[in-house]
């Protein structure tokens, strides 16, 4: 365990022992978890053992952050700067990204290994999917660094998926724009996941090629030329996709679309959780306020933080994009998720739990005390809130 | 040429050195950035929020705690 500490001229020496330092490593292992699925139905030959990563992550999980609570526990800020220089949290992530691939190649063996039924190979695609979905997650937290070694880990882990616009879509385009009405990763007051995904996933597709064009525009190149960085994300899929086809046949198809669709499902479920109904202020020149920390659904439980390198710290995520992963804080009085990420998915899925928990909770932030004009809010949807939650809405 | 500093990530925009992956050759004057420029490095402060450089001088408190103190990492 490594102290840090910091020799200040007016409050002497600073020391800070990150706590967490050597559990972090549960982020960089977590993508691995899903063969234990694979073990699991090999020793006892019972296909449901491959449902096993799925009730980790959606029983076990929410248990463990509802029975361990949250750490609210900040790095003094004086340190902040030797935390960020410290390479191990960077190597965990770099360490992720094979992780990513042999998990992925791991499935693909067993399908074509293993005389499966249909459930159990859809257990299987969705089990894989989710995981690369947790790849996306691993390409977030390199994506919003900006050295290239890590950019380039971040291309190759999202080419698992093939997500490889996630990047510059999130920087350039989610983070500039969200919780706002014209930010399409961010949900609405009264949008159900399933409409929001058919709203964010070709939303965040488009918005990033239009991003990708106008940046090769301003370097006089062609949107099909190599300097495209969508597409040498994507040409990394093709070849591993394509290859996988090739090799073993169109058996495979089905678990690759199952596999993509899944993972990017997970990326929309973050995002539906993650800014639900808050929305920044216009200012008079028609701009908005810059984000704040109670602009983002934050969660500060443990066990799912130590799976997600500390992302559902997202309201100073989105106030401060760079902080690095140790360095994320805790906030007073920021509009907070009643469990985990994993757990809140499972709300979002059934939309009448998600708005009979959510809505009020959106209605009583302080920032907002029931006033619909501070909420971002699904057109057409605002005198239907109005009636339900009349006891909540400001007058 | 003169520097401009990102007040949230501490980003500098060297007018001499531009940014050559977002397209802006070096030489590329603050002033004829596009009007709706964003930090490359963080996105969320734009170009009105940037703060000129008198000189090399660094002025967040996140780049002062890098640059001007006295630190050890020790086991």
């Amino acid at each position: 365990m490594k102290t840090v500490t910091f020799d200040s001229p007016t409050q002497g020496t600073i020391s800070y022992t990150d706590k967490k330092r050597g559990l972090w490593w549960m982020s960089a292992l977590y993508p691995l978890f899903p063969i234990t699925g694979l073990v699991l139905h090999g020793l006892t030959g019972i296909e449901l053992m491959l449902l096993v990563p799925m009730v980790a992550a959606y029983i076990c999980v929410p248990l463990f952050d509802y029975l361990l609570g949250e750490d609210l526990s900040n790095p003094p800020e004086e340190v902040v700067a030797q935390l960020e220089q410290d390479r191990y949290y960077s190597r965990l992530l770099y360490l992720a990204v094979p992780l990513h691939f042999i998990t992925f190649f791991a499935a693909v063996y067993w399908i074509v290994t293993q005389d499966l039924s249909m459930a159990g190979y859809l257990i299987l695609a969705v089990g894989a999917g989710m995981t690369s979905g947790l790849g996306i997650n691993t390409g977030h937290e390199l994506g919003h660094k900006t050295d290239p070694l890590s950019r380039l880990m971040a291309k190759i882990v999202l080419a698992v998926p093939g997500y490889g616009h996630f990047c510059l879509e999130h920087n350039a385009g989610h983070h500039r724009h969200v919780a706002t009405p014209e930010d399409t990763a961010s949900s609405k007051m009264g949008e159900n996941i399933y409409a929001f995904a058919l709203r964010e996933i070709p939303g965040g597709f488009k918005r990033a090629w239009q991003l990708e064009k106008v940046r090769l525009q301003r370097k006089g190149k062609s949107m099909w030329s190599p300097s495209n960085e969508l597409l040498q994300s994507y040409a990394i899929t093709a070849v591993i996709q394509i290859s996988l086809l090739i090799a073993f046949g169109w058996m495979l198809l089905p678990f690759l679309i199952i596999h993509n669709f899944l993972a990017w499902w997970q990326l929309t479920s973050a995002n539906y959780i993650e800014h639900y109904g808050l929305l920044r202020e216009k200012k008079a020149n028609g701009s908005y306020e810059r984000c704040q920390p109670h602009h983002s659904w934050n969660s500060n439980h443990v066990f799912s933080n130590l799976l997600l390198y500390h992302l559902e710290r997202h309201s100073d995520h989105h106030a401060h994009p760079t902080r690095h992963v140790p360095a994320l804080r805790n906030f007073e009085d920021v509009p907070a998720l009643p469990n985990g990420y994993f757990g809140a998915y499972l709300m979002a899925y059934c939309p009448p739990i998600w708005f009979a928990v959510m809505n009020p909770r959106l209605l009583n932030l302080q920032h907002i005390q029931g006033d619909l004009s501070k909420v971002n809010i699904l057109p057409g949807k605002r005198e239907a809130m109005e009636q339900k939650y009349a006891s909540l809405v400001a007058a | 040429m003169k520097k401009y500093q990102c007040p949230d990530c501490s980003y500098i925009y060297d007018e001499a050195v531009g940014h050559e992956h977002e397209g802006y050759e070096p030489g590329t004057r603050f002033e004829d950035l596009p009007e709706d420029f964003a930090c490359p490095a963080c996105f969320v402060r734009e170009k009105e929020d940037f703060v000129p450089l008198e000189s090399d001088s660094i002025t967040s408190d996140c780049a002062k705690n890098k640059n001007s103190v006295v630190r050890s990492l020790k086991k």
